[in-house]
């Protein structure tokens, strides 16, 4: 099916369940412990062997010397394969760090060899009896000395004239911020059983976002034909952007498999989770706001830089920058630096978490030199158009409306607006709050449904990382086919299925049920033929037309019709700007002596689209909110800029928020719908609940405190001789 | 985790005296720091001891009014004994702030004492520390190092960790005695100042436990009374260890005690400092901080904990 | 002191596997173990009860949150070899598809996980969050030391800050135990 124009009315405005709340066809599995995630499958590998990797201990050099002698002899080792016995694999396109062979060093715990043994005990133990020698060489650790050197920046988009505006400029605001680098830590590790023992057919259950991307690069790093790699996803213990690539488990459980010619199960222990995959880089970001004294923007100057492995993109902070707001003259640079930390890659709403995190608290400062309320100079800035490309006018935006609802509902207008000016006890309570904004991409999506007996299976290698997507598939089914949600199996994660979108960029919602309704209406066409009728309805399981209704299992007895086809978004969503909207309020206390931040509460009100279950969505705004928290007050990968690795490598040192730091978390989502997304006129939103997050509480430390904070995590040593005290 | 022997012993003294004579002997008992070593390689024993049915989990009075408690009792069951929220409300507060409720489940009270620093260098066996390895080294020393967390006072140039318990910076302000039983079936009591170590030229020597040596209970003088608070300050709002903890003990004399957690290899307390309590946090801080070496990451724990006593003075 | 040679000399002649009869879920189980063998690898890879998740392995997560003798503990941070005698309880052991606690059905109810891996753990410690406000265990956050104790959001919060969830359920979660607190208070009182 082409998707070439915006859609118009059509069945998913007179939806039965699609926008209705549903819990998750899921949820008994997930409560009951029952759904299998890839590390548990002893249904489909009785008895694998297991490895264990061993990560190298040094950020740059090579190897000069291993000897596995020992590991080889230990009781119950199979196998030690290490990075001298074979070369380099070849790199997927979607691979910067190497993933393993060869001497050469490029970041500290980069897999240097994986013990294969009956039990994880004896692989585990065996991984130490390697013995390594290192030639080191040094290193780039320090984004900060970076900055300092950088000359030029590499401008990436430049209208109007930035230098005139802020010559002219009534108010200007011109300061420095720091994003820390980022771990996904999700709570299941990256994980992988392969069967390989033929080193021909390899298939690999595991823990993977996105089926297609992942089987193409192992095609790549073990020059195989695709056609031969098998993949299974089906539970995925999140993901956040950090299972959107090949890692290393995959790569060694496959090793592992082929030198043993038995499955081979690998888990990346805890610790490789933050120094062996992948991370969101930390950021350094000057930004400069100029405008007139009535609030209007004139001037917007972003440069922002990064670190990368070699080949890498680091964290693009600058992107919503261009389009987001208002204002004639535009500048954004952004500079990824070459430094040797390991691999910085996607990490939930990439770019503009870090972004947004740096860019709204620049408009609360802007907003307090103006002397305007933040919400009214956000609603005076508002755009329609994209900016740098006025021609190009935004799909269906309603920022304002949220901002609006938002302030209406958190009564923002009762708020203190004295800095520091509200105390309860030996708490200073602030309100903030912040805009935010992402883009609502798409991607080509296939699915296939098949029906039987009235019941209906959906097929497509879409994968569910939390987000909902068997239930919003269920949805968009049942609803496309006029049958009840119990009528509807949902299949997920198998490269034997149609390829779709994948969860990432949060495309995967809005591009999977689309997919999805394009294989029902193919189905509907197999089903209006059988029956010789040209056009019919489908409701309450039947197919309606004008002269009959015949049940769906009915329509041919004993035999399984299918349809299948592919969701092609057209190029005319190149003329428009497609995004989502949103606003947060928090609320936050903090203790006038130690500077400790507890939050109060929290409202999103989003612009998404339609949306397609209020229950999954709500969960997904939540949980980015809660991740922006996390980034707002403790998260940060610890830099040992001497040896060149992230310190706090386990979840006790790297602080991710923990129920108690979790307030009343209200979501009010606008009635809208955006008919240049998808026929069902969907956005996703599970990166608009991170995307801004964490400069509502900045702002909102700052209303309490009277101190302007600008680096994050903004933990309490950050203020603390500042603070009043008594 | 290296593989090893396991044995049950279900008293004291012949446990004391089985870990004296098999090589590389250690004692187990709640095993929520130990097996944690044990899979880093930290800790490498030959031989585990499970003392977890030697019966050393009562609490009881003793003569001197005061209360003995067994040092297999779990922090749970310590912090939520009725005797002791009521007359040592310090130690509650301390032991219900540590770790989550499972680890406490789970955690003795003798094992609580003997955990080792979260130091993230004594932790990362791919790094010099001079703790795990000596002579090797301090990574935390080294420009560019990672030291926030680390230690304020009593370092030395070989190792800035800090214990991270917050049971013992309770205990340290109440004046409790650590029993011990040695492989010769000799007892002794000391002083939580005497059982623990600092680093100087020996980090990875933290106690004065003699080889076999076996921890038997802990023992609170009789009540002390007056106002009891502990203040852990932590980055998020729980399951953290501490940037800086305040135990504090205000008597009705006017008098009172302080002891830190989260600056030193011990907690931390001095006399002197005590003191001064009546003249206000600054003065406080200004003995028992006396001497502090911070590096530029930590050296806020100084201020911390100036403030976080201050606030627990000013509060009502 | 003994030579590091000397020591991994003796490390190869020890007896480094034990016989263990293990009780869980009302079933018993002998087994001989590599003593290194955690409860919770014993649970996921011997008796293939995968309900027990690994999230760390080091005790901070605790998404294999488990009961032995009725109190909560995390089965990554002990030995199964000292575990004989002990009743231990699972997740499979506390509900399934077809007969489910009334805290699942909660979690379902409310939407109070995501992604599914910590939520067995968050469960086994909800349930034990009520039990233990009832049985007067007081929490960190608790005003009174010696006073009764109520249920409170505060008090949720604390007792499940031990298991950790980084899709970020926790709004819901606590929804759901306070439903579960709430239909048990209205059940006692009928």
């Amino acid at each position: 099916m082409d998707f070439n124009q915006s859609a118009d009315e059509n069945l998913f405005d007179h939806a039965r369940i699609i926008g209705k709340p549903h819990t998750r066809v899921d949820g008994a599995l997930k409560v009951t412990g029952t759904a299998p995630y890839a590390y548990e499958r002893h249904d489909v590998a009785d008895n694998p062997l297991v490895g264990y990797p061993l990560g190298s201990s040094i950020a740059k050099g090579r190897i000069t010397r291993m000897d596995a002698t020992a590991a080889r002899n230990a009781e119950g080792v199979a196998a030690v394969i290490t990075a001298l016995d074979i070369d380099e694999l070849p790199r997927a396109e979607s691979n910067v760090a190497k993933l393993f062979g060869g001497d050469i060093i490029e970041h500290y715990h980069q897999a240097i060899a994986v013990v294969v043994a009956d039990t994880l005990e004896q692989a585990r133990a065996a991984t130490s009896l390697i013995e390594v020698e290192y030639e080191e060489t040094p290193g780039e650790f320090d984004l900060d000395d970076a900055w300092k050197r950088l000359q030029d920046r590499d401008v990436v988009s430049h209208v109007g004239d930035v230098d005139a505006a802020f010559d002219s400029a009534e108010v200007t605001l011109d300061e420095t911020y720091h994003t820390a680098s980022q771990s996904h830590a999700m709570m299941e590790p990256h994980a992988t059983i392969a069967d390989w023992c033929d080193g021909k057919n390899m298939t690999l259950w595991t823990s993977n976002q996105m089926i297609k991307w992942t089987r193409k690069a192992l095609a790549t790093t073990f020059e195989l034909d695709p056609a031969n790699i098998r993949l299974e996803s089906p539970y995925i213990g999140g993901g956040f952007g950090g299972k959107l690539w090949l890692r290393a488990d995959a790569v060694l459980a496959a090793l592992g498999s082929r030198e043993t010619g038995r499955p081979v199960k690998v888990a990346l222990p805890r610790s490789f989770i933050f120094n062996n995959a992948t991370h969101r880089s930390g950021t350094v970001q000057r930004l400069r706001i100029a405008s007139g004294k009535d609030g209007r923007i004139t001037a917007f100057d972003h440069s922002a830089i990064s670190h990368t492995l070699p080949g890498g993109s680091g964290e693009d902070a600058v992107n919503q920058t261009r389009c987001f707001y208002a204002g004639e003259n535009r500048r954004v640079a952004h500079h990824a630096i070459d430094m040797n930390l390991p691999e910085a890659a996607d990490m939930r709403a990439p770019g503009e978490a870090s972004g947004l995190a740096v860019l709204e608290i620049a408009m609360d400062e802007m907003a307090e030199k103006l002397g305007m309320d933040p919400v009214e100079f956000r609603i005076l800035n508002d755009t329609q158009v994209n900016p740098e490309e006025p021609s190009k006018r935004y799909s269906d935006r309603h920022f304002v409306e949220c901002l609006r609802k938002g302030a209406e509902v958190f009564n923002w207008s009762a708020r203190n607006t004295t800095p520091g000016g509200k105390r309860e006890g030996q708490w200073l309570i602030g309100q903030g709050m912040a805009g935010a904004y992402r883009g609502a991409p798409t991607l080509d999506s296939g699915a296939r449904v098949r029906l039987s007996e009235g019941r209906l299976i959906v097929e497509t290698d879409m994968t569910d990382i939390g987000t909902g997507s068997y239930t919003i598939i269920a949805q968009t089914a049942a609803e496309t086919m006029g049958l009840e949600m119990d009528d509807v199996e949902v299949r997920l994660g198998n490269s034997a299925y149609p390829a779709a979108s994948g969860s990432g960029g949060q495309m995967g919602a809005a591009s999977s049920t689309a997919g999805v309704y394009a294989a029902c209406v193919a189905l509907q066409g197999e089903i209006t033929k059988r029956l010789g009728v040209g056009s019919a309805r489908f409701e309450n399981g039947q197919v309606v037309t004008d002269d009959k209704r015949v049940a769906l299992r009915d329509v041919v007895p004993n035999e399984e019709l299918v349809g299948e086809d592919t969701l092609h978004f057209g190029d005319f969503k190149d003329e428009l700007e497609i995004g989502t909207f949103a606003a947060h309020f928090v609320e936050v206390a903090v203790h006038a002596y130690t500077g400790e931040t507890r939050l109060r509460r929290t409202l999103t009100v989003v612009d998404a689209g339609r949306i397609l279950n209020p229950v999954t969505a709500r969960s997904q705004v939540i949980g980015g909110m809660t991740m922006a928290i996390g980034a707002a007050l403790t998260e940060s990968l610890n830099i040992d800029s001497h040896r060149g690795y992230f310190t706090n490598h386990d979840l006790a040192g790297y602080e991710i928020a923990v129920h108690a730091d979790i307030p009343e978390q209200e979501v009010i989502f606008l009635d809208t719908q955006d008919g240049a997304s998808t026929p069902l006129k969907a956005k996703g939103v599970g990166e608009l609940g991170i995307c801004g997050g964490a400069a509502a509480v900045a702002n909102a430390m700052y209303n309490a405190t009277g101190i302007r904070l600008r680096d994050y995590p903004m933990t309490l040593d950050r203020m603390l001789d500042r603070l009043p005290g008594a | 985790m290296k593989a090893f022997s396991y044995e049950r012993i279900d008293d004291a003294a012949q446990a004391a005296a089985r870990a004296f004579e098999v090589p590389g002997a250690k004692f187990i008992a709640g095993g929520t720091n130990l097996l944690d070593l044990m899979k880093h390689e930290i800790e490498v024993p030959l031989h585990l001891i499970d003392i977890t049915q030697t019966g050393l989990d009562d609490i009881t009075e003793t003569d001197e009014g005061g209360v003995r408690i067994g040092a297999l009792v779990s922090n749970t069951a310590l912090a939520a004994n009725e005797r002791i929220r009521r007359d040592y409300p310090v130690l509650s507060r301390a032991l219900f702030s540590g770790a989550s409720t499972q680890l406490r489940n789970k955690a003795s009270t003798g094992g609580n004492l003997l955990q080792r620093t979260r130091c993230p260098y004594f932790y990362d066996t791919a790094m010099p520390c001079n703790k795990r390895e000596p002579g090797a080294g301090c990574a935390a020393l080294d420009e560019g190092a990672d030291t926030r967390q680390l230690g304020v006072i009593g370092t030395s140039e070989h190792c800035i960790a800090t214990h991270p318990s917050d049971m013992a910076v309770a205990l340290r302000v109440l004046d409790a005695e650590v029993e011990t039983i040695n492989p010769q079936g000799q007892t002794r009591r000391l002083t939580l100042d005497e059982f623990y170590r600092l680093p100087g030229d020996t980090p990875d020597v933290e106690n004065v436990l003699e080889p076999g040596e076996i921890i038997t209970g802990v023992v609170l003088p009789a009540p002390v009374g007056g106002r009891q608070q502990y203040y852990k300050v932590r980055d998020r709002a729980s399951y953290a260890f501490a940037l800086v903890s305040v135990a504090l003990i205000e008597t009705d004399d006017g008098k009172g005690r302080v002891a830190l957690g989260g600056v030193a290899h011990k907690p931390w307390r001095r006399d002197e400092a005590d003191a001064e309590l009546g003249n206000g946090a600054k003065a406080v801080m200004t003995k028992l901080l006396d001497g502090a070496r911070p590096t530029d990451e930590n050296a806020y724990k100084l201020t911390l904990a100036e403030r976080t006593l201050a606030a627990l003075l000013a509060k009502e | 002191m003994t030579s590091t040679t000397t020591f991994e000399k003796h490390r190869e002649s020890a007896t480094t596997r034990s016989a263990v009869v293990l009780s869980i879920n009302g079933q018993r189980h002998e087994l001989e173990l590599d003593n290194r063998t955690t409860l919770l690898d014993t649970l996921r890879e011997h008796l293939k009860l995968t309900g027990s998740k690994k999230g760390c392995d080091l005790g901070q997560c605790g998404a294999c949150t488990v009961y032995i003798n009725g109190e909560r503990v995390n089965a990554c941070l002990t030995l199964a070899i000292m575990h004989q005698d002990d009743e231990i309880t699972t997740i499979e052991g506390v509900g399934d598809v077809e007969h489910m606690d009334p805290m699942q059905q909660a979690f379902i109810d409310n939407d109070a996980f995501q992604c599914g891996y910590c939520t067995p753990g968050q469960i086994c410690s909800a349930r034990a969050t009520l039990d233990e406000i009832r049985a007067g265990i007081p929490s960190h956050v608790t005003k009174e030391l010696n006073g009764p104790i109520e249920i409170s959001d505060e008090e949720i919060r604390e007792r499940m800050s031990g298991n950790l969830c980084r899709c970020g359920a926790y709004a819901n979660i606590l929804k759901a135990i306070n439903q579960v607190a709430k239909d048990q208070v209205a059940k006692e009182r009928s």
